[in-house]
């Protein structure tokens, strides 16, 4: 158990800048150092871990742990690999909070706020890429995008929405054809 | 207890409904900042950076600081125990999630209904970060409390995004480096000319 737990507290600590960046560590640790899950059952579990809900990284461990040592594994795997961000996050949040009145510590972040705009357009564009396929999605990106900035209304709401749209949508298309 | 009942409630929300990883959980974010006022627009942007640019998922990066910054107001106990909440809020339904999927993973693989789900969840989770990105665009590169005139356009922060957006997308050398060295070359710009 323990060693599901700081396996995945390792791969935390080494993953920067999110799930994606932490296939290549898994690959090392999980599949190659403690065989854990096969390459195959860590690709699947990866992609699933894309597409359902919460963050990428703890559906993976989830997965991963439920597969070696059952529920209790999946819980403890996913402890791990959230671990090193509540220790690291919380010292250096303190530290922030303490020096951010300071009139040079502002200015670095005017400057890296400047940046996250770039970051977060740059994934955008990537994730437009792969979901805008055909006019329906662009049509529901679109409606998505304009209806959430203009309103105040729930992503929740949007989620759900979209996923009745798609599932009405399909299924009428599908008769068709 | 009110609060760390509510900092778990919205983070649950927000890892129950945010599809396609940490930057889906933005949007939920940017409605949490409005909806409680537990931090601005403006510490929206610094939270994703310090999400990018310490070790860890994003997403659970940002979860833990809006707890800990959420809980600090009462001290440093609460600060930590607000932090641990959040995150436990946010990892609680991947859990469930996951553990439902495991068991029925062929099914769920196969299944006509899920795939048509998702066919249109993920441009919608595209369209929800497109808009919070928008909004957090607006509020760095224009000073929109002033109103929208010439003078409330951020110059200084549109030279830098235009040379960041170009040594991230055009320049060959420099695009694959990782966000943490750009976040670091930004803040040392802001710095240097007092952004």
């Amino acid at each position: 158990m323990w060693d599901l737990f700081w396996t995945f507290a390792k791969v935390g600590v080494m993953t920067f800048g999110g799930g994606y960046a932490m296939l290549p560590i898994l690959q090392r640790e999980v599949v190659e150092n403690k065989h854990f899950a096969t390459e195959e059952e860590l690709m699947d579990y990866f992609a699933i871990g894309q597409c359902t809900p919460g963050v990428i990284a703890v559906n993976t461990a989830t997965f991963i742990g439920k597969k070696h040592k059952g529920t209790l594994g999946a819980i403890f795997a996913t402890l791990g690999v959230v671990f090193p961000s509540l220790i690291i996050i919380m010292l250096l949040a303190g530290v922030i909070e303490a020096f951010s009145h300071i009139a040079w510590v502002q200015h670095a972040f005017g400057g890296i706020r400047v940046c996250v705009c770039v970051l977060i357009l740059n994934a955008v564009v990537k994730l437009g890429k792969k979901s805008i396929v055909d006019t329906a999605t662009l049509i529901i990106f679109l409606l998505v995008a304009v209806g959430s900035f203009f309103t105040s209304i729930s992503p929740v709401i949007f989620v759900v929405l979209a996923a009745s749209a798609g599932i009405i949508l399909k299924s009428i298309g599908g008769k068709r054809a | 207890m009110m609060l760390y009942l509510r900092l778990f409630y919205e983070f649950f929300k927000t890892g129950l409904f945010a599809v396609g990883g940490g930057m889906a959980t933005i949007p939920f974010l940017y409605n949490l900042s409005d909806a409680t006022g537990w931090f601005s627009r403006n510490d929206l942007a610094n939270l994703i950076a310090v999400g990018e640019s310490t070790p860890g998922p994003i997403g659970v990066n940002m979860a833990t600081y809006v707890g800990y910054v959420t809980g600090a107001e009462h001290g440093t106990l609460s600060a930590i125990l607000g932090a641990v909440t959040a995150t436990l809020g946010l990892i609680t339904p991947s859990v469930i999630v996951i553990l439902i999927i495991s068991m029925i993973l062929s099914a769920f693989r196969e299944s006509k209904i899920v795939n048509n789900a998702f066919y249109a969840l993920r441009p919608a989770s595209t369209g929800l970060i497109s808009a919070a990105g928008l909004s957090v665009i607006v509020s760095n590169l224009f000073f929109a409390e002033q109103g929208l005139t010439p003078s409330c356009i951020n110059w200084k922060g549109w030279i830098l995004a235009i040379i960041l957006w170009l040594l991230t997308n055009k320049v060959k050398a420099t695009k694959t480096w990782h966000p943490i060295i750009f976040i670091g070359i930004s803040a040392l710009v802001g710095i240097l000319f007092a952004m």
